[in-house]
């Protein structure tokens, strides 16, 4: 096992280096270079991230798995994902937000100290999606507590996250 | 009148006089007879703490002879060093008691006549008093079954209840047992300065000049320590604890575990090292094993209960056995002629027994008036107190900081100097002494450790969190005034006890050159009235004030420093993870906190849990009802009480037979008597 | 040329404060390059303590002053902690006020009042955390007690400056049996204590897997900045701990202004080791059962009782 730790240390890492590795336009790129920046300010290069399940098909939640591999590797940003909403910054909620989940998702929200932000990740979280005008779900976070951004995608790509967090804090802080 | 020590005390027992001579004038007016008995008691108590303190600050003897008693057999008394600092223990807790009870009594009135209660609490109060003064073999017994016998009115207090009833026999049977015990002790000890013909060598002196041979003393010992055991409840004659300080008015239970279990360590100190002297080492080993074994038992019984009285009950069994490592690793050093070691032991012995009677009074007086408000001793019915009895949950918050030995409190104190005088042991003649050492430090260290995480749980279970029984919870109020003075008296005197030792252990001098010829107060306060350096600076040192003050200021700038920032603090529900149907029942009980360390040290009770699914007829996936049950016995009772108990049964009902009830049979039996008293008399 | 001893504590309390999350900072970095990624900043624990600092507090309806003062507590418990543990040098003017006794009394507090503040709110989490902390607690406790008893034995005194001078001073002779055991003891006491793998998941979000993080979840704003810099500065401490218990070479024993400048950057050395050691046992364990760690627990207890008896037996 030493060995595998050696390796590891050693050779080059495989993590997509940020900004330049990703696979966007070049006004796109300039507003993910913003997005460091931003995260400077507001939340002192920190970002916490809680993030609640309200009933997806479990789609976008293997993309924000995905965030936190050596590829894509969020941590490297000062960005985490935390179990307490006391503890976070950020509510990233994906799916349609069914009956059963709307209490929770309204008590995560009020669970989490200000200054907080609410980001809706998926077509599902932002307008219901698939399951749009269903009698079991609320057709999008939107309904149930206030919004500050949208990633649109069906489930967006780890790196459409990034972008879209790295957007949702340029204009929160415009 | 002279203002000597004995004047004093005299005092005091004149006072309980008064009282007892009131009693039946005052008694119709119940109200009236519970402010005017306890206010006497505290004022007895308070000259009795008086008396105390003043004889060990000198460190004089006097001695008083009394000419009641039989005729030829008059009674001794004598106070010096060691009664008075037992006097103080014993005065120093029932003032702050008395005062409480003045408040706590009160919840009984109207529903039964607490005429018995307040003379049998004087009587008790006097028996313990008399029981540390006395000289000689026949007051110390009279004293002895005095304070047996008033107590055992006082658990019988509340005797419509079976459960009370049988709890006041079993102490009365155990109390008894130590009694004949030490009676035999004594017959030793005084039959040896005689030589077995005559009454005159029962006093205390002739027995302190006798020469004991050494199989004996061995035996005057082993009797003595049986006895003394019995009553202070060291394992396995522990079982009436658990049983009668429960059922008692908790007033009384603090005076029982807070100073009755005291009388009994003062006799084995009086007997060990003040009547025989001189001991081979193995006793003091033998000392050590008993008390290392109760109080590794005794916190993890405390554990495993859920009824808040029962807890602190065992805790006291624990306790003593601290107060007995102490006694024991005086005695090795004694043995060993280590003078200096053996005042250290000695002093941390003696610290801890008035450390104990200070958080142990505290923790029951607490415990008391949240009975007192709830109306429940199972800590599993309690919870969210903290709001409603903001006091009283701060006071027994310091008892149990108390007790867990935390700094800056006495717990700490009396706990550090064992572990010093443990540490400070030089490598002795005997490897079975070099290999039991380490290993009493050892458990000393796991008993304090998991006495912490027992009051984490009393106090957590008990005060905190929400209502988790069944009941509504808007008339549960705040202690009464009496109750609140007699709680903070306690506290602060915990609070001083461990923020200034040395000027303790300077007072106590008197008693450690009595009783093992040295003293460590010069060095003990030698660096300084703050710092507390048993035997050099260099070696150990601890400053209690330095240490609270450190404490005290980083917390002040912090909170100052956070506090002039922005930064609202807003109010929300509790953070149930989104789950809608939280009730207060998922909260962790007094049970479920203890669960991971039943499953660890279980093999030491006998354990038995049982779960059950409800209705039966229903398939196991959709059950509608879950029934649990756990019972936790002590080993003790079905490896010793119960086989006692069949064989006594089984004997008497064998010598039933010879009870027909027929008085031809009787007639024959007294004339077979007087036939063989005919025949043996020439 | 001398410094004044109070200069020298002065600095050992900033030391603690400063130097603490750049400890934890150090793990987390080395923790990722084991794991083949690449890390946050060095200096990334400052940016989320700041953060911390700056935002709201929310509490719950039912939370007691209990809650709210145990981590102004925790914190004032480590930074007195840290005031006695010599880092720099042996000639502190607080070592007379606590020894090693108090020292593992302090944490002893810290732990008693956030298992208290675990029950406050009456959720189920804060009270499996609370249990569960005292019962790995009543195993480490005393195990730790006695690994320090076994050193302070050696070096003839409880009072930390004396047992690291004694020791560093000992030269060849302090190569024992009960030093060695203690080590042993020591190490797996302080992955305990500090709940690290594999005692338990510092990073863990799964709340039926955590222990210190479950009695904290209720917790934000600067009260979670003031307890989690206090875990972080609970770490520090016991490594300063080990350090200055089973290599102390390098730690001034005078106020000279050079020799204290050379322990400084010996003590940095010193922790890079660790940082390196600690996180080749994270990474090369996986957590336990609850109900394992009474064994790894136990084990440690019965090294640390072995080397106080051989102490007894062999010296």
């Amino acid at each position: 096992m030493l060995k595998e730790i050696l390796k590891n240390v050693f050779t080059k890492k495989k993590a997509i280096p940020f900004p330049e590795g990703f696979d966007v336009t070049p006004d796109q790129a300039a507003k993910i270079i913003d997005f460091q920046r931003k995260i400077d300010t507001i939340f002192h290069r920190s970002l916490r991230i809680r993030q609640v399940d309200a009933g997806s098909c479990n789609a976008c939640e293997w993309e924000c798995t995905a965030l936190m591999n050596p590829i894509y590797d969020l941590q490297r940003f000062g960005i985490d994902f935390v179990a307490s909403p006391r503890h976070a910054d950020l509510l990233l909620v994906t799916g349609p937000v069914s009956r059963q989940m709307e209490l929770a998702l309204r008590r995560t929200y009020s669970a989490m100290p200000e200054p907080k932000l609410v980001v809706a990740c998926g077509d599902c979280a932002i307008d219901g999606g698939i399951y749009q005008g269903s009698y079991a779900v609320t057709d999008g976070v939107g309904n149930v507590i206030p919004v500050d951004g949208c990633i649109p995608g069906c489930p967006p790509t780890p790196t459409a996250i990034l972008l879209g967090l790295s957007r949702i804090i340029h204009s929160c802080t415009k | 009148m002279v203002l000597t020590p004995v004047s004093i005390i005299a005092s005091s027992f004149a006072v309980i006089l008064a009282l007892l001579v009131l009693t039946p004038i005052v008694s119709r007016n119940q109200r009236l007879l519970i402010i005017v008995g306890f206010s006497f008691t505290t004022i007895s108590s308070f000259l009795a703490t008086a008396a105390g303190v003043w004889t060990v600050a000198n460190g004089t003897i006097s001695q008083v002879v009394i000419p009641l008693g039989l005729p030829d057999l008059p009674f001794h008394l004598r106070l010096d060093v060691l009664s008075g600092f037992f006097l103080t223990v014993v005065g120093l807790l029932s003032t702050f008691v008395s005062l409480y009870s003045i408040g706590y009594v009160n919840g009984f009135l109207g529903r039964r006549s607490i005429t018995s209660l307040v003379v049998f609490y004087s009587l008790f109060l006097v028996g313990m008093q008399l029981v540390v003064l006395a000289d000689d073999a026949l007051f110390f017994l009279i004293a002895w079954e005095l304070m047996a016998a008033a107590s055992y009115f006082l658990v019988l207090f509340e005797d419509e209840r079976v459960e009370n009833r049988r709890a006041a026999f079993l102490y009365l049977v155990v109390a008894h047992v130590g009694a004949i015990a030490i009676l035999l002790s004594f017959g030793i000890m005084a039959g040896l300065a005689t030589g077995f013909s005559g009454f005159q060598s029962y006093t205390f002196d002739a027995m302190r000049e006798t020469e004991l041979p050494a199989g004996l003393a061995t035996a005057a010992f082993l009797l003595a320590f049986f006895g003394f055991s019995a009553k202070a409840g060291v394992i396995p004659l522990h079982v009436w604890l658990p049983e009668a300080h429960p059922v008692a008015p908790s007033n009384i239970s603090a005076l029982m575990s807070g100073v009755m279990l005291k009388t009994a360590i003062y006799g084995m100190v009086r007997v060990i090292f003040d009547l025989i002297g001189v001991f081979p080492w193995w006793w003091g080993a033998f000392v050590l094993v008993f008390g290392l074994v109760s109080a590794v038992l005794g916190v993890l019984y405390a554990l495993m209960q859920s009824d808040l009285k029962r807890l602190l009950a065992y805790s006291s069994v624990e306790n003593i056995g601290i107060i007995l490592i102490s006694i024991g690793l005086c005695m090795i050093f004694t043995s060993f002629d280590q003078s200096l070691l053996a005042a250290l032991a000695m002093i941390a012995a003696l610290y801890h027994s008035l450390n104990h009677a200070m958080f142990k009074g505290l923790l029951f007086m607490g415990a008391g008036a949240v009975l007192h408000a709830t109306h429940e001793r199972n800590m599993d019915e309690m919870g969210g107190l903290i709001r409603f009895m903001p006091w009283t949950s701060s006071l027994f918050l310091i008892g149990c900081l108390s007790i867990s030995a935390l700094p800056p409190f006495n717990g700490f104190v009396s706990e550090w100097i064992t572990y010093q005088a443990f540490l400070l042991s030089p490598a002795l003649s005997s490897p079975l002494l070099n290999l039991l050492i380490p290993l009493g430090a050892a458990l000393l260290a796991l008993t304090s450790a998991l006495a912490a995480a027992l009051f984490v749980k009393a106090f957590g279970v008990t005060f905190l969190g929400h209502r988790r029984g069944h009941h509504a919870h808007d008339h549960v109020h705040e202690a009464d005034w009496f109750m609140r003075i007699g709680m903070v008296l306690t506290a602060v005197t915990c609070f001083g006890l461990g923020v200034f030792p040395t000027f303790l252990i300077n007072w106590m001098d008197p008693i450690t050159e009595y009783l093992v010829g040295d003293t460590i107060s010069s060095s003990a306060a030698g660096f300084g009235w703050m710092w507390l350096t048993p035997i050099s600076h260099e070696r150990a040192s601890y400053s209690a004030p330095v240490v609270f003050l450190g404490i005290f200021a980083v917390v002040a700038i912090t909170y100052l420093l956070l506090h002039t920032r922005s930064g609202a603090i807003r109010r929300a529900p509790l953070w149930d993870c989104g789950f809608e149907k939280v009730t207060n029942r998922m909260q962790y009980t007094a049970t479920s906190f203890s669960m991971p360390l039943r499953r660890i040290f279980g093999f030491l009770f006998s354990i038995k849990e049982h779960v059950r699914l409800l209705p039966e007829t229903a398939h196991r996936a959709f059950p509608e009802q879950l029934q649990y049950h756990l019972r936790v016995r002590d080993r003790f009772w079905i490896w010793i009480y119960q086989p006692i108990a069949d064989a006594s049964f089984w004997v008497s009902r064998r010598i039933g037979r010879m009870q027909h009830g027929r008085i031809q049979i009787y007639l024959i039996y007294s004339f077979v008597t007087i036939i063989v008293l005919l025949i043996f008399s020439k | 040329m001398k410094i004044h001893p109070f200069l020298i504590e002065v600095a050992q309390v900033a030391l603690l404060l400063f130097l603490a999350p750049l400890f934890a900072g150090w793990v987390k970095m080395l923790k990722c390059w084991f794991q083949g990624r690449t890390s946050p900043s060095l200096l990334q624990p400052y940016r989320d303590l700041s953060k911390l600092f700056s935002k709201d507090v929310v509490l719950a309806e039912n939370a007691s002053w209990i809650f709210r003062f145990t981590p102004y507590l925790v914190f004032g418990v480590s930074v007195m902690a840290g005031s006695i543990i010599p880092t720099l040098s042996t000639d502190l003017p607080l070592s007379a006020t606590a020894d090693v006794i108090v020292l593992v009394a302090l944490f002893a507090i810290a732990r008693f009042f956030t298992a208290l503040a675990g029950m406050d709110i009456g959720t189920a989490f804060g009270g499996m955390g609370s249990s569960r902390e005292m019962t790995i607690a009543s195993l480490a406790e005393p195990a730790m007690l006695m690994a320090v008893f076994a050193v302070s034995l050696v070096g003839k005194s409880t009072s930390l400056s004396q047992m690291t001078a004694v020791i560093s001073q000992g030269g060849h002779a302090m190569l024992r049996p009960s030093l060695v055991f203690a080590l042993l003891s020591f190490i797996l006491i302080a992955l305990a204590e500090t709940g690290r793998v594999p005692v338990d998941n510092p990073d863990t979000h799964l709340e039926l897997t955590m222990i210190h993080e479950a009695m904290i979840l209720e917790y934000s704003g600067r009260h979670l900045a003031l307890i989690e810099w206090a875990g972080m500065m609970k770490l520090y401490l016991f490594v300063v701990l080990g350090i200055a218990s089973f290599f102390p070479w390098g730690i001034a024993l005078n106020d000279d202004l050079l020799v204290v400048f050379t322990a400084l950057a010996v003590l940095v050395l010193k922790l890079g080791f660790v940082g390196v050691g600690l996180v080749l046992i994270e990474t090369g364990l996986a957590k336990m059962r609850i109900f394992r760690i009474t064994e790894f627990l136990g084990s440690a207890f019965l090294f640390a009782t072995l080397g106080m008896m051989s102490y007894f037996m062999l010296e």
